[in-house]
């Protein structure tokens, strides 16, 4: 047994010493691979963002490809299931060879991807806001960091609604909890007093929500304005929203602003018990340029009128057009090449300004805020300058002195007091 | 601060008035009136309205109450309903109504048509919920006059949702002309929160307290609560004092440490920084030379003594300040004293104190009602789920793991319904029936087809209708998607039965309790005083004895199982009203509800109830306990349940006899 | 138009004959054994790490594969043969993954820690390191203290013992209590599931110290083992899964064949009657039930690493559930059914749900397996049930007895909880 796994080994390690020597400029069809559940309980949100991806690589092609070359989409299911993430991210990388991947949406499958992305030298565009404190040199974040979102929707409670009292209520995984505690940090940084912070979570699909709005009413008993930041993830939203208006409280008593809840899933909901509640993303469909008309069409077109744009889209529309410029400049697709690409690359985005690729591989992006309207839309009300989106929060400590720059120090996780890398490769 | 110098808003509002004087001199050519007065008002603060943020916008919304003009309280209100406008060419306010792709443009006041522009050409301003609030504040000194008296209540809204001082003297002349016996009362119970919050006198705001004792409502403990707001006071023990102190905080106990003690100190300037670990590290690393520190190598510095030992030398070499050592920091402490102190006055503070102590009893005592009424409520929904399944699971000694996808049929079929008839109200007396009916329907297939054969076989049953759950979940999901589909309550059942700011409950929670009611009765009524009922009990019993007697067992059983399932189809129209539908809407339910029927005890309706009760209570005792992770206390009530049925196996209501064999 | 369901207890009766054979001669066995040792060297020499062309991805999935499979055997032992129809093991199987996962993942950030920190002006003092790695193992879960219940975390040893003793224990400790106040049959399953629903529930609880719903991740890269490319890592694993499931099934034989195996199915056909005869019938299901246990949690120890993750989503009750269904569909009472469910169903399930299989047109609809094959499974699951309850391992017997198949004689079948 012994000597056979030394041969293994042996062999393993002429092939992998063997493969960059066939690293190639372009080898037709460019491989664009689709890492999106088409089925299980996340196909609902990420069964869009495959359509989005399809929909932008025949857009390519029709403008005559990439390079000379025509995109072909490899599409898998790994089904909302997250160990299946890391087998088809192998499977995509090994058995399909692509050249680079759009997938993922919840943050477990995108740590679940990470340690096969690292090992096989992958590319992987992750279009969903999440909790950040990660930085891979195989991933670029195009989806919002905290405090890209979570942030500035704190702001605008703070200085537009006057709120002095939050509940921070989410649904029990890393993004609500990440995210609650650096909202957490930053209200007593900004002087808000523990007591005045009141945090709960619930499972996933949860629908007794008397108990716990009865208790965020109470909030109210000693005078301060109380406002929601919900990180409530999907479902459970519906029963929330509508416990909330059965008791009678309006946008105008307790303000709701969340993180999760966008055009795709509000549609087909009635929206008549949360008119005024809000929502802060770095798109809304409502917004009104000629960019964002004709993306809106284009979808339209192909998937039907009655569907809807949201956040997730754009994100992969401003990663894929980057990605084809950075190929481009690279002129080759080769992982490393493009990786440095693709640092620096400015992009329009659909709602006005430009979004720019920052070393930490995040981008810079306006953050919007909406009220729901009777639609199922979002009335923009605020909308703020590109914010760069950080890696590592400046407001929990052990954090604030990381960094990340993929450009000149070639780390992701960069103590900036020791001046050292911690680690190459990401912490999943 | 509010109330900041109109001066603030006035150079960008000069530039914006020479442009509309521009304007006037140039386009007077168009047929467009020019300006009126309250329009100019809107031009000179032009950059602030459009800018749109609470903080700066004060000065705009006094420039238009205070301004006397009739229209300013038109104009105010159109601003806060976003019907506002501005005309991008000439910065012009104007009204704009959808036409087409473009907005036929009106003015404010006169309502005289103004042409039109495209959709770009306009800019809608949209003040945000702050700015309505702030709006709302300052026409209440108009609305309070309003003949009608919905507006006069509309008002008092505005007073709460943002009180000032300026109110107070509107508020008073407003109530004695006021001829509503209800608004009165609500503008004299306004009037007396103003009063404790703005009156100078302090008599006054005492007697206004006072008379809040007992009253329940958020507001009223909005407005008392912050009178007993302190901060945390910090004077030297010699020092003398007349601050109206709440608590005096002893360093080391009640959840104060010396740490924060010690912090204020130096806060205060009191006491000096102690050095932290990152400083001493950061000194000593500034320090090292040639691979030591003051003598120490550097290999030996990994524990946190050493650390402590290298500094202190490297402070008796004079290269770092000092630190203090813990006992100097004790010393040092014990010349302060800390305390809480209020910033009202003594008798305005023993006044509230009183008052909120009181209040506060009540809130409690109607809290835990409230959370009585939580309790049943979810023990309801529990029982509508479970009840079904009691009675096949109880009468048939049949479990069904598809019992759950029964649910969800029925509340699918109440989104169907609701498709076909818009009228809410309509739509759910239809699906009431059509959710029994069909879910009727798909029991008894399920009963011919699978189950009749695997009578005996208790496993298989499980495992079969395991395969039919599979099945019909996924079939869901293929017809409808996974996303959740509305199933939308009328409005008469929207809202909710509010007693007090401290109990309430919603009507559809209310309805699912009568609901849960009648079918226990309707239940209890079939089985115990019908022919049917008893040819359910006799089959129960003793199926082949029942047969002697004329009895169709495999009618009795299919019948039973029909009605067991039409029962989980109308559950799962109460359920899809008050949460979601979703094709995994019934999954939730069915193991809660099987340890509902097991807790109960098996094929007693009353088991049912006593089980649906004891677990609905207790889950939300344990939430109300812990009330910052409701996952945890469905943990904690499984465990409870697997340690029930320890003591209890047969359940509360155990079956006596050959029934309980089966 | 449905015959009644064959008696599976008149083969056993018809085995017992033949029972003073040792287990290792039965032919079952030997042919298993046979098969398994051919195809662990044939994937082996064909994979990637020996030159060969199965990539690393499907020798990932036949290793798992692998584990499953001599969990089913557990699920086998303790439902087929013992009638204790449990909805629980996958609760086993997720917590011996997260017993050894909780080492990989200290191990390896250990050493990361360690390595950063070796550039640092200062030498670390442990509490630094201690810090370091809670913040990285927990700063993704808004976290950074290590919590108790990792103190063995940094000892491969102690953990590998835990991967044995925390599932034997809450095995053991649930089973006494279950079996002492006599619930049997469905209200045991229904408590199997209560209490996997219950700890799935727990550690989906960020409060739980297992990292919420994020659970373990990235256990494919192993301490230590950095430098050795995963095609190598993923043979050596799938040869430990095959020598598990090996052992797995030598030691199910060996228990089933004996008086002990005579006892527990007759604790299976007539618990009382057993109790009557004299025997400590609950001493012998909590044997079996804890023994299963085991065994389910040293599969998921092999199961996790291989995979990469694992988190609460694994022990929901639906998992232990198509547990059951891979058993059924095998054929239960028979060891090597279980395998051939296990095997069979969850391959063809990834076939499935892969997009590879074909879609079927019908003109005005397309179906599209993504979408159908859980209808598929669910009601292949009904029919197996209801018309083959020997499920595909009883072709087997058509095979090889057709004779006694024929003429045996079907009087009504009697179950555990009859």
């Amino acid at each position: 047994m012994k000597a056979q796994f030394a041969l293994a080994a042996a062999l393993a390690a002429t092939t992998a010493l063997a493969a960059p020597a066939f690293a190639q400029d372009v080898e037709c069809p460019i491989k664009v691979g689709v890492l999106h559940s088409l089925s299980g309980t996340m196909a609902i949100s990420e069964t869009t963002l495959k359509d989005t991806v399809l929909m932008l690589i025949d857009k390519q092609n029709e403008n005559g490809g990439l390079l000379g070359c025509q995109l072909e989409a490899v599409v898998v299911d790994p089904a909302s299931d997250w160990p299946l993430f890391a087998e088809k991210a192998r499977e995509l990388l090994t058995v399909h060879d692509v050249d680079v991947i759009f997938g993922n949406w919840t943050s477990v499958s995108r740590k679940s991807v990470l340690p096969v992305l690292e090992e096989l030298n992958g590319l992987l565009f992750y279009p969903v806001q999440y909790e950040g404190e990660e930085s891979s040199k195989n991933v670029f974040y195009t989806g919002a960091a905290p405090n890209q979102q979570a942030i500035p929707a704190v702001d605008y409670f703070l200085e537009e609604l006057g709120v002095e009292k939050f509940a921070l209520l989410g649904t029990d995984y890393v993004y609500p909890r990440t995210t609650n505690k650096i909202l957490e940090q930053y209200l007593k940084d900004k002087g808000i007093p523990a007591d005045d912070i009141f945090v709960n979570y619930t499972p996933f699909g949860h629908s007794d929500w008397s108990k716990i709005v009865s208790d965020v009413v109470g909030l109210g008993a000693d005078g301060k304005k109380v406002g929601v930041i919900s990180t409530i993830n999907g479902d459970a939203n519906v029963g929330f929203y509508k416990e909330l208006a059965a008791s009678g409280v309006s946008a105008d008593d307790i303000p709701v602003v969340a993180f999760s809840v966008g055009e795709e899933e509000l549609s087909g909901l009635d929206t008549s018990n949360l008119v005024g509640h809000l929502a802060a993303w770095n798109y809304f469909q409502s917004a009104d340029t000629p960019a964002n008309e004709e993306f809106i069409a284009a979808w339209k077109a192909r998937m039907g009128d009655d569907r809807v744009t949201n956040d997730p889209m754009e994100a992969h529309y401003i990663g894929f057009n980057m990605w084809v410029n950075a190929v481009e400049a690279a002129g080759t697709t080769d992982v490393d090449a493009v990786e440095q690409a693709m640092i620096g690359q400015e992009f329009p985005n659909l709602t006005g300004g430009t979004a720019k690729m920052l070393p930490n591989h995040h981008l810079s992006k306006p953050v919007l805020i909406g009220e729901i309207t009777e639609d199922g839309q979002f009335d923009i009300i605020s909308q703020t300058e590109e914010v760069d989106g950080d890696a590592w929060t400046d407001f929990l400590p052990e954090s604030a002195v990381l960094t990340s720059d993929w450009k000149d120090l070639k780390c992701g996780m960069y103590n900036t007091e020791t001046k050292t890398c911690v680690q190459i490769k990401s912490n999943y | 601060m509010r109330k900041a110098p109109r001066l603030a808003g006035l150079a960008p509002a000069v530039l914006v008035a020479l442009a509309a004087l521009f304007w006037a001199a140039g386009v007077g050519a168009q047929s467009e009136a020019p300006p009126t007065p309250v329009e100019q008002i809107l031009l000179d603060n032009s950059e602030l309205i459009q800018k749109s943020s609470r903080r700066t916008i004060g000065p705009a919304i006094d420039a238009l109450a205070s301004s006397g003009l009739p229209e300013a309280a038109d104009v105010l209100r159109l601003w806060r309903e976003r019907e506002l406008y501005v005309r991008k060419s000439d910065g012009r306010f104007v009204r704009a109504a959808r036409k087409g792709s473009a907005y036929e443009l009106t003015n404010i006041i006169t309502g005289a048509p103004m042409g039109e522009a495209s959709r770009r050409d306009v800019d809608q301003i949209k003040p945000n919920s702050g700015i309505q609030a702030m709006i709302g504040a300052a026409l209440v000194a108009f609305q309070l006059n309003d003949p009608d008296p919905a507006v006069r209540l509309r008002a008092l809204q505005g007073i709460e949702r943002d009180p000032e001082a300026s109110h107070l003297t509107g508020l008073r002349a407003a109530i004695g002309r006021e001829s509503d016996p209800f608004v009165q009362e609500a503008m004299a119970r306004a009037e007396r929160r103003l009063t404790i919050q703005f009156d100078e006198d302090e008599a006054a705001r005492i007697a206004a307290i006072m008379s809040f004792a007992g009253d329940l409502d958020v507001s009223t403990r909005a407005t008392l609560n912050p009178l007993l707001a302190t901060h945390l006071a910090v004077r030297e023990k010699s020092a003398p004092s007349d601050a109206n102190v709440a608590r005096t905080l002893t360093p080391g106990s009640d959840g104060f440490s010396y740490q924060a003690a010690y912090e204020i100190l130096v806060n205060e300037g009191l006491a000096p920084k102690v050095i932290t670990a990152a400083a001493r590290d950061q000194a000593l690393i500034a320090a090292i030379d040639d691979g030591s520190v003051a003598g120490v190598k550097v290999a030996t510095l990994d524990t946190r003594e050493a650390r402590d030992a290298a500094y202190l030398r490297l402070a008796d070499e004079g290269k770092v300040p000092h630190t203090m050592t813990e006992d100097e920091q004790f010393a040092l402490l014990g010349n302060f004293i800390f305390e809480d102190v209020y910033s009202q006055s003594p008798a305005i503070t023993d006044a509230t104190n009183e008052t909120i102590d009181a209040i506060n009893m009540r809130v409690a005592m109607y809290e835990a009602a409230d959370l009585a009424l939580d309790g049943i409520s979810l023990a309801s929904i529990y029982f509508l789920a479970a009840i079904g399944l009691a009675i096949t699971f109880g009468v048939m000694g049949v479990i069904n793991m598809a019992h759950g996808e029964f649910i969800m049929m029925g509340a699918y079929t109440g989104y169907v319904i609701q498709l076909f008839i818009p009228d809410k109200t309509l739509s759910i007396i239809v699906a009431l029936p059509v959710a029994f009916a069909i879910t009727f329907a798909a029991g008894v297939a399920l009963e011919r087809l699978v189950i009749r054969w695997l009578y005996h076989r208790p496993l298989e049953t499980l495992l079969a209708t395991f395969g039919v759950s599979i099945a019909l979940q996924q079939l869901a999901k293929n017809i409808f998607g996974t996303q959740a589909r509305p199933l939308t309550s009328p409005d008469w059942l929207g809202g909710a039965l509010v007693i007090n700011d401290a109990l309430s409950i919603s009507y559809i929670r209310i309805a699912i309790f009568v609901l849960s009611v009648i079918f226990f009765l309707v239940l209890l009524f079939i089985l115990n005083k019908t022919r049917l009922g008893l040819e359910v009990r006799s089959v129960r019993q003793n199926p082949r004895m029942a047969a002697a007697m004329g009895i169709n067992p495999d009618r009795i059983n299919m019948l039973t199982f029909g009605l067991g399932s039409g029962i989980a189809g109308i559950a799962g129209v109460a359920i899809g009203l008050f949460a979601k539908v979703t094709s995994d809407l019934g999954a939730g339910y069915i193991v809660q509800s099987f340890m509902t029927v097991v807790v109960g005890g098996v094929g007693s309706i009353f088991g049912t109830l006593a089980g649906a009760t004891l677990i609905g209570f207790l889950q939300k005792g344990i939430e109300a306990l812990n009330p910052s992770n409701t996952l945890a206390a469905q943990t904690y009530m499984i465990i409870f349940i697997i340690i029930f049925i320890q003591f209890r196996p047969k359940g509360i209501f155990a079956l006596k006899g050959r029934a309980a064999e089966a | 138009m449905a015959t009644p369901p064959t008696n599976p207890t008149m083969s056993e009766r018809g085995r017992s004959l033949v029972r003073h054979r040792s287990f290792l001669a039965q032919p079952s066995t030997i042919v298993v054994m046979l098969l398994l040792i051919a195809f662990t060297v044939s994937i082996v020499s064909l994979s990637e790490a020996a030159g060969g062309d199965i990539s690393t991805s499907l020798v990932k999935t036949l290793g798992k594969t692998m584990c499953l499979c001599l969990i089913a055997v557990a699920m086998d032992l303790v439902w087929g043969y013992c009638g204790i129809l449990s909805l629980g093991h996958f609760a086993f199987f997720g917590l011996g993954g997260y017993m050894v996962g909780m080492w990989i993942m200290y191990a390896r950030t250990e050493a990361i820690v360690v390595e950063a920190a070796r550039n640092a002006p200062l030498p670390p003092t442990p509490q630094e390191i201690r810090d370091a790695i809670g913040t990285q193992i927990f700063g993704v879960v808004g976290g950074s203290d290590i919590p108790p219940i990792w103190a063995f975390a940094h000892s491969l040893p102690l953990q590998l013992i835990l991967v044995v003793l925390v599932p034997g224990l809450l095995a053991l400790v649930f089973g006494w209590l279950a079996f002492r106040s006599r619930v049997t049959g469905v209200y045991l399953s229904i408590l199997t599931q209560a209490m996997t629903l219950a700890l799935s529930l727990y550690l989906f609880q960020n409060d739980s110290g297992l990292r919420g719903n994020n659970g373990l991740s990235g256990l494919q890269n192993i301490p230590g083992f950095e430098e050795v490319p995963q095609s190598v890592v993923s043979v050596a694993f799938f040869v430990a899964s095959a020598v598990a499931l090996g052992a797995g099934y030598l030691l199910a034989a060996w228990i089933v064949s004996g008086k002990f195996g005579s006892v527990i199915r007759g604790i299976r056909d007539d618990e009382p009657r057993v109790r009557f005869l004299g025997y400590q019938v609950e001493h012998y299901k909590l044997f079996v039930f804890t023994l299963t246990a085991i065994i389910a949690g040293i599969a998921g120890a092999l199961y996790y690493p291989q995979a990469g993750i694992v988190n609460p989503a694994e022990i929901a009750p639906i998992a232990s559930i198509y547990l059951a269904v891979w058993v059924a569909i095998g054929g239960r009472g028979r060891l090597y059914g279980a395998i051939i469910g296990a095997a069979f169903v969850s391959l063809l399930s990834t076939w499935f749900t892969g997009g590879r299989a074909p879609d079927i047109h019908l003109g005005f609809y397309t179906i599209q397996w993504v979408d159908w094959w859980q209808v598929l499974l669910g009601v292949a699951f009904v029919l197996v049930t209801l018309f083959a309850p020997k499920g595909i391992g009883g072709l087997v017997d058509l095979l090889v007895r057709p004779k006694r198949q024929a003429s045996a004689g079907q009087p009504a079948p009697r179950e555990a909880a009859e």
